[in-house]
């Protein structure tokens, strides 16, 4: 078994001795849970080294395992596999895994349950991103949805059931799509396969109806998760009733499935119906841009506010992969992508921490945290900026490579419309930011919170220092995607 | 030297961090630290500034490539020329007087620390920006000197008014940034790299069309514009002055602002292609600086006077520079590149000295009201005259510095009538509102006693660097005499060195109008022989016109902010209403339509389903006494049925007939005798017949 396979495989382990440990001891399932949760971090962090220096010169998948005929009587294969678009993204999730249930130590109800969805979760997570068969992606995809339903369901806000359900129906609506498409795929293909690999080359030889329809039905599932407006409605209501571990889970690396998904496979894999719609797909990105820097300034509720900016922020994302034909625009999308994991996670991470103290989130309740909170209000001041886009952090070498890439495929003047986001973004950045970190403080109603702790300052400096490192040198991730992405662009402007 | 210049942008980055993260607690430690290293990257500037000279301006340039997107390049390297050079010595000489003097007036602040991490931080960030050798890297730099401009500004942030300030500031600039952002992607697009040697190659090539670079020229300058707080993005360094004064000095006064003016500078060659480009910058820079020098006139607060004054002079360089594109690229001659650089050095000077010396006197009255001062000529000397002498430098008086940069900028608009006259205009009223300004704080009658009688002069840690900026402010000027044939325009320039000798004429009416303005201010707020109560007066409409600041602030408020505001509220409402109440109505629906099938299911289906149910069960009841479990009975039952079939058989074929009469009574019969022989049975068993059956 390749290190692939560990990679779910570990997790999966993880939450089978999670659910032996007794129940009533907090204390030993959080730290186990934590503690296994480490093995896949760091796997993740050394298949990122050794990619970077032994294998980021070719697009090639790496470390593949398979492809092993496992259900034979229905050609579905174990094939395994990862390349520059999923080595950041595993990255991601690991780390990510790792600091979220750092940041659920404070989950008091039915512990044992919690910690053992999440490491279903992660298990899920990291099987979507080394899949490269459909029935695997697809079992993997699904997999993921039970946990998250629990996770939001069982230990939410005091909405927690209909956001659950929402967010689960949402996304099953999707995945029918996906699995209608994959079961054309599948009986079209001549021999019968799901091989994402083989259904890349053959996909394009379809009929261009056909093509139309897979893509659009992809795209559907996909958006779902993204979420493209206007499939977005889920996400603030998941993310507003999640615990705070959560959603960071659920920015950092769930929404990075959608975009995932499109550059894996029906990107490259329709490149004909891409190209037709690519006007629309940046209508999209664009509307999602600016209309979700909008609602956000509207926001009363602080995580209600990081939703919506993440509408705008993966609208960015659409807005690159519409501009499927310029290699910067995509390494853009990558950058985002990774940025936004980043960026979101650590500021649902820092809106918890303050939840937890104060117990509400309503911006209006706040002001003046900086005269009390210093270190807490300067960290949070940190993300938002990096959030607006400030140079020296990861968000702006993103959006820069977007709107330069964009620029030169797209509508030039759609493109200028999207920069607007920027000044949208800081505007209802420095709005929050002011009401609760600036004027006066309260001290009366507020006099009793403390400072950010130990524990949380873990679970947030790696994403500050990852985020300042991407800004000031991107070389490195540039490099370890660069083959991949010009192998991917090239497949894409087919 | 030059070729480690990059090391005195980085010696504030190395104060910065050291503060933040082990000299924070040591407050005394941390104000020495960082203005040590500004002191050491003055040093340094000098030595790269006399290394320039030798070389004659020739530029020096180092870079390597941090990476490369499919193509672009993106560079980290510097870039020092004669514009360079002399933005070093500007920014960190002011810089360093502007820190040490922040030791008395930050005393007792209790984020002293902090306040001097932050200038640090600024310091390295300009620095970074003049240095930087291509566009990204500037752009980088210039974001940084927004971001720490938006934390000065809003460095005492429990005040409201300081927080609204400080988000107002940089949410401005960022629309400027907007159009520097769309030209950088038209710079990316179009000249394929960054590197502003590269850029400016293909733009005087012609290999960008024409109508290209004209637009590529306007969204770079609107950076300038936000950065520079020209109109119609002006609105914020006014307000900007609710950040501590050294900042005001430092950042709105003497540097960041004068970023955008030096972005134009810089980008001359863009500008020196397209003279209606270039022409847009130059109106733009003599609107801004008539709107802002005709508030200054009437305004009351001593920081917002001169940071409409601040204003004003920057519309001036902008002007300058814009004239000479404009002139270059139609092929005549100009002076304005060196106009609009020497004012830029001489303004820093002049006007950092303004800030610090209105700080100085706000220290000794604390407040911010002109109207409240008055006679403190008698108690601050030294901020006074040192005053005086910024107010007549910035008035164009001779032999100052500011007389020699102001000549150049009118000898600039020579040829442009619409401008000279426009610049004389803006001259005297620049004169006016100083020396206004001058005759209310320090001469007449102290006018709010209480004040008055505690007002100090500063301590020396404070006034040092106002006699400082003082002398810079007299001499800095000197080396454009005009006499001079080696001086400033030989060291800066765009193009061929173009040197001007004297023209007396022009110094005479510059002169006049200056002295002019000085002298009704005199009249009307020192000797009172004309009644500035009347003359307000008496022009009502314009006076009040002018004292709301040409209500900009409510026309954004009214037609930008309030409607965007409006725009998100109604968006949040049809994102609430509309999408999700198409996600949610879906919902409904589909529980809708699972409740008519479950209705459908219990009183259709199912019920046709139990309806069916009930008619089998009761012919099983019927059908049940068929079987009775015994062998006989299954015997007769077959012989009755054979039987039937032949008479059946025998009926339809035989005898023909259309209905099977004969076969049916008998059938008939036979399951009557069945029933009724059932019955009297079970009435025979009575209650062994039930457990029988329970039995089995």
């Amino acid at each position: 078994m390749g290190i692939l396979s560990w990679l779910y495989v570990v997790p999966l382990a993880g939450m089978l001795v999670v659910m032996c440990l007794p129940k009533d001891n907090k204390k030993l399932i959080r730290w186990t849970a934590t503690l296994i949760s480490v093995i896949p971090m760091l796997q993740s962090f050394w298949l990122t080294w050794d990619y970077f220096f032994n294998y980021s010169g070719s697009a090639a998948m790496a470390y593949v395992e398979g492809p092993f005929n496992w259900i034979p009587s229905l050609h579905i294969q174990y094939f395994l596999g990862v390349d520059g678009i999923s080595v950041p993204l595993l990255f991601l999730t690991g780390l990510l895994s790792t600091l979220s249930l750092l940041a659920s130590f404070g989950i008091e109800n039915r512990v044992k349950e919690y910690f053992a969805f999440f490491l279903l979760l992660e298990a899920g997570m990291m099987g979507v991103f080394v899949a490269l068969d459909f029935f695997l992606f697809y079992v993997f995809w699904e997999v993921m949805l039970v946990p998250m339903y629990f996770l939001i369901g069982v230990w939410g806000g005091p909405r927690k059931e209909y956001a659950a359900i929402k967010f689960f129906l949402y996304t099953l609506f999707g995945s029918i799509f996906m699995l209608v498409s994959i079961l054309i795929l599948y009986f079209t293909s001549n021999p019968h396969t799901l091989n994402m690999m083989t259904l890349i080359q053959s996909g394009s030889t379809l009929p261009y109806t056909l093509q139309m329809i897979c893509f659009v039905f992809f795209f559907i599932a996909f958006a779902i998760k993204v979420p493209v407006w206007p499939f977005h409605t889920w996400l603030p209501d998941a993310h507003v009733e999640a615990p705070t571990a959560v959603s960071v889970i659920l920015a950092g690396v769930l929404l990075k499935m959608g975009t995932y998904g499109m550059l894996r496979i029906s990107w490259p894999m329709f490149p004909q119906p891409l190209r037709d719609l690519s006007f629309w797909i940046a209508l999209l990105g664009v509307i999602a841009i600016i209309y979700g820097a909008l609602v956000s300034m509207a926001q009363k509720d602080l995580k209600k506010l990081v939703a919506y900016s993440s509408v705008s922020h993966m609208g960015f994302c659409m807005l690159a992969l519409a501009a499927y034909s310029s290699t910067q625009a995509i390494s853009g999308c990558m950058f985002q992508m990774v940025s936004h994991g980043l960026l979101t996670g650590a500021l649902f991470l820092l809106v918890g921490v303050l939840y937890d103290r104060a117990h509400t989130r309503e911006i209006a309740a706040f002001g003046g945290l900086g005269s009390k909170l210093p270190i807490y209000s300067s960290i949070m001041v940190f993300f938002t900026m990096g959030s607006l886009g400030l140079p020296g952090m990861s968000g702006f070498i993103s959006e820069f490579m977007i709107f330069i890439g964009s620029f030169s495929v797209l509508n030039k003047v759609m493109v200028g419309i999207a920069v607007l986001g920027v000044v949208l973004g800081a505007a209802y950045l420095l709005r929050m930011v002011q009401r609760v970190f600036l004027g006066e403080f309260n001290l009366a109603k507020w006099g009793g919170l403390t400072e950010i702790n130990a524990r949380e300052l873990v679970t947030v400096v790696p994403l500050m220092l990852l985020t300042l490192w991407i800004g000031i040198y991107p070389k490195p991730l540039n490099d370890l995607m660069n083959a991949t992405l010009t192998n991917l662009v090239n497949l894409m402007a087919r | 030297m030059t070729p480690y210049a990059y090391i005195i942008a980085l010696l504030p980055l190395f104060s910065f961090l050291m503060i933040v993260f082990f000299l924070r607690w040591k407050e005394q430690v941390s104000s020495l630290f960082s203005i040590s290293m500004i002191v050491l990257g003055w040093v340094l500037s000098l030595i790269v500034f006399i290394e320039t000279l030798g070389r004659n301006g020739a530029p020096y340039e180092s870079y390597f490539y941090i990476t490369s997107f499919a193509g672009i390049n993106f560079e980290l390297g510097i870039l020092v020329d004669s514009l360079t050079a002399i933005m070093l010595m500007v920014v960190t000489t002011v810089g360093a007087c502007v820190q040490i003097y922040s030791v008395g007036y930050m005393k007792d602040d209790p984020r002293y620390s902090r306040f001097f991490a932050y200038l640090s931080l600024f310091t390295f960030s300009m620095l970074g920006l003049v240095l930087a050798n291509n566009f990204f890297m500037i752009f980088i730099f210039w974001e940084l000197v927004g971001l720490t401009s938006y934390l000065l500004i809003s460095f005492w942030f429990e005040k409201k008014s300081a927080a609204d300030a400080g988000k107002k500031a940089f949410i401005t600039t960022r629309i400027g940034d907007l159009g520097f952002i769309v030209g950088l992607m038209m710079i990316a697009f179009y000249a394929g790299t960054f590197n502003y040697q590269g850029v400016f190659a293909k733009a005087a090539g012609g290999q960008i069309p024409a109508g290209i670079l004209t637009v590529t020229a306007i969204f770079v300058f609107c950076g300038a514009v936000g950065k520079s707080a020209q109109f119609p993005l002006h609105v914020w360094l006014p307000d900007a002055m609710e950040g501590p004064t050294p900042v005001s000095a430092l950042i709105h006064a003497a540097t960041m602002v004068a970023a955008g003016v030096y972005l134009v500078a810089r980008s001359m060659p863009i500008f020196a292609s397209t003279a209606d480009g270039a022409m847009v910058v130059a109106t733009i820079g003599l609107i801004t600086s008539f709107i802002a020098a005709s508030i200054g006139l009437v305004q009351n607060d001593i920081k917002r006077i001169l940071a409409y004054s601040t204003v004003s002079q920057l519309g001036y360089m902008i002007m300058a520079l814009g004239l000479f594109g404009h002139d270059t690229a139609l092929g005549e001659e100009s002076v304005g590149y060196t106009a609009g650089t020497l004012h830029l050095m001489t303004h820093a000077f002049f006007k950092g000295l303004l800030f610090l010396g209105a700080g100085s006197v706000i220290h000794a009255v604390h407040t911010n009201d002109i109207q409240d001062m008055g006679g403190l000529s008698n108690k601050m000397k030294i901020t006074t005259w040192t005053f005086i002498i910024a107010s007549l430098s910035i008035a164009g008086i001779f032999p100052l510095s500011g007389f020699w940069s102001k000549d150049e900028i009118v000898a600039t608009t020579l040829h442009h009538p619409v401008f000279f006259i426009g610049t004389l205009t803006i001259a005297f009223m620049t004169a006016f509102y100083m020396f206004r300004l001058c005759f209310l704080t320090f001469f007449g009658k102290p006018r709010d006693h209480h004040r008055y009688d505690h007002a100090h002069e500063s301590p020396n840690v404070m006034t040092y660097p106002l006699v400082l900026l003082a002398v810079l402010s007299i001499f800095a000027g000197w080396w454009a005499l005009p006499w001079l044939s080696h001086g400033y325009s030989s060291f800066v320039h765009f193009g061929e060195v173009k040197h001007e000798g004297p023209n007396y004429a022009l110094m005479l009416i510059s002169t006049i109008v200056a002295v002019s303005g000085i002298t009704l201010a005199y009249l009307m707020y020192y000797r009172r022989s004309i009644s500035a109560e009347k003359a307000a007066e008496r022009f009502k409409p314009i006076y009040t016109f002018l004292y709301n600041k040409w209500y900009f602030d409510e026309l954004y408020q009214k037609v930008i902010i309030d409607p965007i505001m409006k725009i998100a509220d109604f968006m949040w409402n049809f994102d609430a209403r509309v999408i999700d109440g198409a996600v949610n109505g879906t919902a409904w629906l589909t529980v809708l339509w699972s409740d008519i099938k479950l209705w459908f299911d219990v009183w259709i289906v199912d019920g046709a389903v139990n309806g069916s149910g009930w008619i089998i069960r009761q012919l099983g009841g019927a059908l049940r006494y068929l079987q009775t479990g015994s062998m006989q009975f299954y015997a007769l039952f077959i012989v009755v049925l054979v039987v039937l079939i032949a008479v059946f058989k025998f009926e339809l074929v035989r005898i023909d007939r259309a209905w099977p009469f004969l076969t049916l009574v008998l059938a008939l019969g036979f399951v009557a005798l069945r029933f009724y022989s059932r019955l009297a049975a079970e009435r025979n068993d009575g209650q062994s017949g039930i457990s029988q059956e329970e039995k089995s």
